[in-house]
């Protein structure tokens, strides 16, 4: 894929020995990782791998039970997660980080118009001149292909695949460095899919994001990812290059996976 | 001389775990080099591992043993123990690849295909059709087909579309797996232009050709892979 890697040194965001567990059940386990800018890393595995899970850890949504999160705050500082103040914590969720959910409702306010939630991060990061707002908010529409005749329309009118380009527009608006998705295209028909996926293949590329995506499809890893992590059993079982993994697996789990893809 | 490659002693094995967990020697011992402006041909029968070793030289394959040195950069980095952030740097500005099959995104044109390569690595947007047009024209693709996706062209096309797509930076090493295969003699003789324009420019080259014709114009050496036989 097309990329624009700085050859920095520096990991925006580092896992070390993250672990969960719900009283006995242990739902992740000693993950350890950095991301640098504009690397896109793909978490793949089945449904109760803890691939969700380690989202939630990674973005400050679960608190860990074990190990720790650390990101670069645009001062250059890396700073623990877990130790970051409220006002810290909001400004990541608002500017800095975008999240991707893969129900499009969950991450939209469903009864206000596209504008308006487009709009809305721009106004929580001080935005307050409405002209200026519906401006950039219209771009964006028009940059994840809406038209924007229907900027003043709910979401809950438009279809799946609009939705969901929708609640892309939201996140990137405010120009975070590091985006999280979990199963981006889940729900989405395969012709919808593909419009998605090079939708933000592009707009990875050309913004030079940094992303964690969650998915159980080895394709989406393969056309959007850098590098893969394959969880099992709420570990890390397999790690490296996206092409290396799927080309030349070497776990058994990860040679099942492979090699269950139905060829069209 | 410099070698801009130089394997020694690589090998590569697969292990089957879904077949019981059988081994299948791939090759060994793989050692030899090359230098800029030279083009070395792997040859040996099918099966005989000369796309795995290109594979490997790429990083798309991993190297269980040995050492593949690569000259990126004005240092040589052992692309066996490199970090995956490595190899994409030596990818986005070392080394070309030309599979046999052309990997497409659906949706994207083949112009902006083409032209990928060189946006990655800071041109305009602009600059890099222009280049992409003029390679693709020069590789028979009719100019009503640059918009379109290349997943609907034929074989032939979607290989010179391919080609494009390797030769269009300036890598100074490139892997090249049957670039001509599927080409008709006027396009076979255009791509053997571009190779030997690429060694007037200093590239060090890995091909796999089997049409003798071709590999008797283009090679300067020949590497016998039967001799990395992994006797299983």
């Amino acid at each position: 894929m097309a990329d624009r890697l700085t050859e920095n040194d520096q990991p925006l965001l580092l896992a070390e020995g993250l672990g969960k567990n719900y009283g006995r059940l242990t739902a992740c386990r000693d993950v350890s990782f950095a991301l640098y800018p504009g690397e896109v890393l793909a978490v793949v595995g089945e449904s109760g791998s803890g691939k969700s899970t380690l989202l939630q850890l990674l973005s400050a949504q679960l608190a860990p039970s074990a190990g720790r999160v650390s990101y670069r705050m645009r001062d250059g500082v890396l700073r623990d997660l877990a130790s970051l103040g409220e006002a810290e914590r909001r400004f990541l969720f608002r500017t800095d980080w975008g999240f991707v959910h893969q129900d499009p409702a969950q991450g939209l306010r469903m009864a206000v118009s596209a504008g308006a939630n487009v709009g809305e991060r721009l106004m929580a990061v001080g935005w307050n001149h409405y002209g200026r707002i519906r401006e950039a908010a219209s771009n964006w529409l028009d940059r994840v292909e809406i038209e924007t005749s229907r900027i003043d329309d709910a979401p809950r009118t438009y279809s799946g695949g609009m939705r969901q380009r929708l609640q892309i527009a939201r996140n990137l608006v405010t120009e975070p460095r590091l985006v999280f998705m979990d199963e981006p295209t889940g729900g989405l028909d395969v012709s919808v899919q593909a419009r998605l996926l090079d939708l933000m293949r592009n707009l990875v590329s050309e913004l030079g994001l940094a992303a964690i995506i969650v998915t159980h499809d080895l394709a989406v890893a393969r056309l959007l990812s850098h590098r893969v992590m394959v969880m099992k059993g709420g570990q890390v079982i397999e790690t490296g290059l996206t092409d290396q993994v799927l080309d030349d697996p070497r776990e058994p789990y990860t040679q099942l996976l492979v090699s269950s893809i139905l060829p069209p | 001389m410099t070698a801009m490659i130089e394997l020694s002693n690589a090998e590569k094995t697969f292990t089957m775990h879904l077949q019981g967990g059988v081994e299948l020697p791939v090759v060994r011992g793989v050692s030899f080099h090359v230098d800029a402006g030279e083009c070395v041909v792997l040859s040996g029968p099918s099966g005989a591992g000369k796309s795995s070793i290109l594979k490997m030289i790429y990083g798309n394959y991993r190297c269980d043993g040995g050492r593949i040195g690569i000259r990126h950069r004005g240092a040589v980095v052992d692309l066996a123990g490199a970090e995956p952030r490595q190899v994409l740097g030596i990818r986005r500005s070392t080394i070309g690849y030309v599979s046999q099959f052309l990997r497409a995104v659906p949706r994207v044109p083949t112009i902006d295909v083409v032209a990928e390569p060189l946006i990655a690595n800071g041109v305009s947007r602009e600059d890099a059709r222009e280049r992409a047009g003029a390679l693709l024209r020069r590789l028979n693709i009719p100019e009503r087909l640059w918009r379109l996706p290349p997943s609907t062209f034929s074989g032939g096309e979607q290989q010179r579309v391919n080609i494009a797509h390797g030769f269009i930076s300036n890598y100074p090493i490139l892997l090249l797996d049957e670039p001509t295969a599927s080409l008709d003699a006027a396009n076979r003789a255009v791509v053997v232009e571009l190779i030997e324009e690429k060694k007037r420019k200093g590239v060090a080259t890995v091909a796999i050709v089997h049409d003798d014709e071709i590999r008797k114009e283009i090679a300067d050496r020949i590497v016998d892979v039967t001799a990395f036989a992994a006797a299983a």
